[in-house]
């Protein structure tokens, strides 16, 4: 079957059983790097893509139902060769050890500074707690929220 | 990541007989280490690999500062046979401290070269000149022709044609530029924008998707296979070595699920042992026993002990739980066999898979390519055999993939442990006699030959003997005490019920665990403060200057409300290496037994720092990681096999469980740089497991400290 999906900007006509997970179709039809395989169970986070502006899981996501959707990866963050702010955060703060949890996490911290501008400790775990890292990155990965806050919004303060 | 031998202190137990590994005979050609291209970019051959723990850019700032050029022009080759010297294994820390030294050395042989070479074209003497970013320059003529030549301009895309001298000048640490500032990761960019970056983004042209499917137990073998089901994908079997293959990655899952295979029930391998009684299994094993210290005399001083004390610790099986399963890609041309992989050691998986393919090693080919942290030997050498049988066979790139299954029921795992200790107080409370005995198998039995891959015994191979030699269990097994009267006593296990090798610190998680949390039983004992009874016993004022720290910065003896405590570990990794203290405070609630991390305070002193921030990120990752062995990490198997295959059964910490940590490092710009990579791993466990005792006045001595164990603890605790 032919599905219509519009990836970072794009539109894309892939030709996939429909319930194929999203994963496959973007890492193997579209070429793209993030996300990654991490668990095919939606246990560990680092399959997410943005759709719309809402962080989902694409490792059982079957892609027959997000046919004419929008969705955003890592690398469609990039605008005109400018880093997203919470990727520049994650650069600034240099979050990740082996970086293969970095997908899931940048992603999920997009969506959630999108609709909670100014989170609370409490609300970013919360928001983190279903994305796993091995690498024990996660004081640097915090920070880098908050960093990224600032980078978005301003300085709550100033 | 550690099964290198170490190269002090030889403990009696490495004598044992058969030859070691002998990886590493470096070649000591300059132009094999380093090469500088026509537009002035220094590549940097290293046979080390990127773990993901920053020792590209590591090695980059090392060569950087000797060689006087930018971070920005060095180009780094890392773990290519046929580019990169043979250094072994990456691994137990010791990157920077032995990699990093030759290419120090060859940087600085070049940098001399460049400047003979200049002196000799300007028609000056080398004292005259100085060298900047790649250009060697005569006072004042940063922009005049004739008085500036750049280094590929010396070289004009020639070798240098000498080997790295020992002599060449090496910077001192107050000219340092470099070395020491806290370089951003040359790898991250990639990782944080969607470029490729693992092996797992290795495309090739033409290449196909395999999964590979074994049976639960190894050694099973195959009675029956139905591949009708099949559309999309097609079988492959070598013996009983089966794979799915197919052109679209989720035809291969799905035909993964639709194989029917029937296997033997009668595997060679016995049932495990029930899971409850593990230890007592462990003890009850032949084992080769070794004296690891001995001094003074242990039995007569604490029988002459007023008071005794002895307790049990015990270790379970913990999984490297790497977040990315692993992944290899393959190809063959007839000729050359080449395989990508994530492997911690390049020429060692070469020659492995050269025992199991019977070709010679001139006709393979390794690459490594970055994998998710593995922090030892995880399943990346295992999928690699599997891609490599599976390319020649098929004549065509093939990508296999791990399920996270096939991750947790594949890989090697840390093993469980025994630690008994025995421990005297004389009538001052002063020690009096120390035992350790410790159950533990060898940690090092990564791949050498065809039978060390799961795959090797699906095609037939038999599975290897023992290697009669014992590394890495009698880690830290000796404390860093003065105690007079002391024996270390270990058990070596020939083998153990999982297939198990090195995972980050080897048996040291478990030793330090145990000997820190005895530090404490007998400090209680003694009716004095653990910080107190340590420092009796601590002379090397680097390790009382970490124990100190830690425990000023934590606030040690300021009181903290019911229900809360805070305890303390130190150790000296490997007992030669890098100085770690840890405090940890925990709150328990005594009802549900559940503990609640609140902070953790390291004090770190690991030498010269190359980068600071890089070893800030280590220490933070080893705390996060070891807390998570400490509180939750246990393999679980029914008397078949393991039965937490996924994140569900074998949970790690999240961002919820996880404390404020705050690091001091206490830099040695006079000293040698030693390992960042593992230390503080080691002291987390006990650290907590003491402040639980704080706290609440439960010692638990098992590992994982879950809300159970803490609750029977207590129950166990006189009132
Ligand atoms: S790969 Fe999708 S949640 Fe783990
Ligand atoms: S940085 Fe390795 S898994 Fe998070």
């Amino acid at each position: 079957m032919t599905i219509t999906i519009t990836v970072d900007g794009k539109r894309h006509e892939v030709t996939a059983s429909p319930d194929t997970p999203l994963l496959y179709v973007l890492r193997n039809d579209l070429g793209l790097n993030a996300p990654l395989f991490g668990c095919g169970l939606e246990q560990c986070g680092a399959c997410k893509v943005l759709r719309g502006a809402e962080a989902v899981m694409t490792c059982m996501l079957p892609v027959g139902d997000v046919d004419g959707a929008s969705i955003t990866t890592l690398a469609g963050l990039v605008e005109d060769g400018e880093l997203h702010p919470v990727q520049q955060a994650f650069l600034d703060e240099q979050a990740a050890q082996c970086g293969y949890c970095s997908n899931g996490m940048i992603i999920t911290i997009a969506a959630l500074l999108w609709r909670t501008p100014h989170p609370t400790n409490e609300q970013i775990r919360d928001a983190l707690d279903g994305n796993l890292c091995r690498c024990g990155s996660h004081g640097r990965i915090l920070r880098a929220v908050r960093r990224a806050e600032t980078l978005m919004w301003g300085d709550e303060n100033g | 990541m550690a099964d290198t031998p170490p190269a002090k202190q030889p403990a009696p137990s490495e004598t044992a007989g058969a030859p070691r590994p002998s990886w590493g005979d470096s070649p000591q050609q300059l132009d094999d280490w380093l090469r500088i291209e026509p537009d002035g970019t220094v590549v940097v051959f290293s046979g080390k690999v990127e773990l993901g723990t920053g020792v590209r850019t590591a090695l980059a700032q090392i060569v950087a500062e000797e060689l006087d050029v930018s971070l920005a022009r060095i180009r780094m080759v890392m773990g290519e046979t046929e580019h990169t010297p043979d250094e072994g294994y990456t691994a137990g820390s010791k990157t920077i401290e032995t990699s990093g030294m030759t290419l120090r050395r060859a940087a600085a042989t070049a940098r001399q070269a460049l400047l003979e070479m200049a002196a000799s074209e300007l028609d000056v003497t080398p004292d005259e000149l100085t060298v900047q970013d790649g250009a060697i320059i005569l006072p004042g003529g940063e922009h005049t022709a004739g008085r500036r030549v750049t280094f590929a301009g010396l070289l004009a895309g020639g070798r240098f044609e000498r080997t790295i001298s020992d002599t060449a000048p090496l910077k001192r640490p107050e000219q340092f530029q470099i070395i020491g500032t806290a370089a951003p990761r040359l790898d991250l960019p990639a990782k944080f924008t969607g470029q490729p970056a693992f092996v797992h983004d290795l495309r090739l042209p033409g290449m196909l998707h395999a999964r590979v499917i074994r049976p639960q137990r190894l050694g099973a073998s195959l009675v029956s296979l139905d591949a009708n089901a099949l559309i999309e994908a097609s079988v492959i079997r070598i013996g009983d070595f089966v794979a799915v293959v197919a052109a679209r990655e989720e035809a291969a899952i799905r035909a993964a699920r639709a194989l029917h295979l029937t296997w033997s029930d009668d595997a060679d391998s016995p049932d495990l042992p029930p899971m409850k009684a593990l230890h007592d299994w462990l003890r009850h094993q032949p084992t080769t026993d070794r004296i690891v210290v001995a001094s003074g005399d242990a039995d007569a001083a604490l029988q002459h002990a007023t008071t005794q004390v002895s307790a049990t610790y015990t270790m379970p099986f913990q999984a490297h739980a790497s977040i990315g399963p692993s992944c290899a890609v393959a190809t063959f041309d007839g000729e050359m066999l080449t395989v990508w992989s994530s492997t911690q050691g390049v020429y060692p998986l070469r020659a492995a898979l050269a025992s199991l393919l019977q070709m010679p090693e001139d006709r393979l080919r390794v690459n490594h390519l970055e994998g998710a942290g593995g922090y030892g030997q995880n399943g990346a050498d295992d999928v690699a055999a599997d891609a490599a049988l599976l390319a020649r066979e098929l004549r065509q790139p093939v990508r296999v993939q791990w399920s996270r299954a096939d991750e947790f029921a594949g890989e090697p795992k840390t093993s469980a442990m025994i630690m008994a200790l025995r421990g005297g107080l004389d009538g001052h409370g002063a020690v009096s006699g120390w035992t350790f005995d410790g159950w533990t198998p060898s940690h090092a039995n990564r791949p050498r030959q065809a039978g060390d891959f799961i795959a090797g015994r699906f095609v037939g191979v038999p599975a290897p003997q023992p290697r009669g030699f014992f590394l890495g269990g009698d880690r830290n097994a000796p404390t860093d005490y003065s105690f007079v009267d002391q024996r270390v006593l270990i058990h070596w296990l020939a083998s153990v019920p999982l297939r198990s090798s090195s995972m980050r610190s080897l048996g040291a998680f478990a030793n330090c665990f145990a000997n820190e949390s005895f530090v404490d039983e007998l400090a209680l004992a003694a009716g004095v403060d653990p910080l107190e009874f340590r420092l009796r016993y601590l002379a090397d004022p680097r390790a009382r200057a970490v124990v100190e720290t830690a425990a000023r910065r934590a606030g040690w003896g300021e009181p903290l409300p019911a229900g809360v405590g805070r305890g303390m570990a130190f150790a000296r990794y490997e007992n030669t290496e890098a100085y770690v203290a840890t405090v940890a405070q925990v709150a328990v609630d005594t009802a549900s037994g559940a503990v609640r991390v609140s902070s953790i305070v390291v004090a770190h002193d690991c030498g010269q720092i190359i980068n600071p921030d890089g070893v800030r990120n280590q220490v933070e990752g080893n705390v996060i990681q070891s807390l998570s062995r400490a509180l939750k990490e246990e393999v679980r198997f029914s008397t078949k096999s393991i039965i937490s295959l996924d994140w569900e059964s074998y949970p790690i910490l999240t961002f919820s469980e996880v404390p404020e940590i705050e690091i001091e490092l206490l830099d040695h710009p006079e000293l040698p740089p030693v390992g960042a990579g593992e230390p503080a791993t080691v002291t987390t466990a006990p650290a907590v497991a003491n402040a639980i005792f704080a706290a609440c006045g439960a010692r638990v001595r098992t590992i994982p400290f879950t809300p159970g164990r803490v609750r029977a603890a207590l129950e166990a605790t006189p009132a």
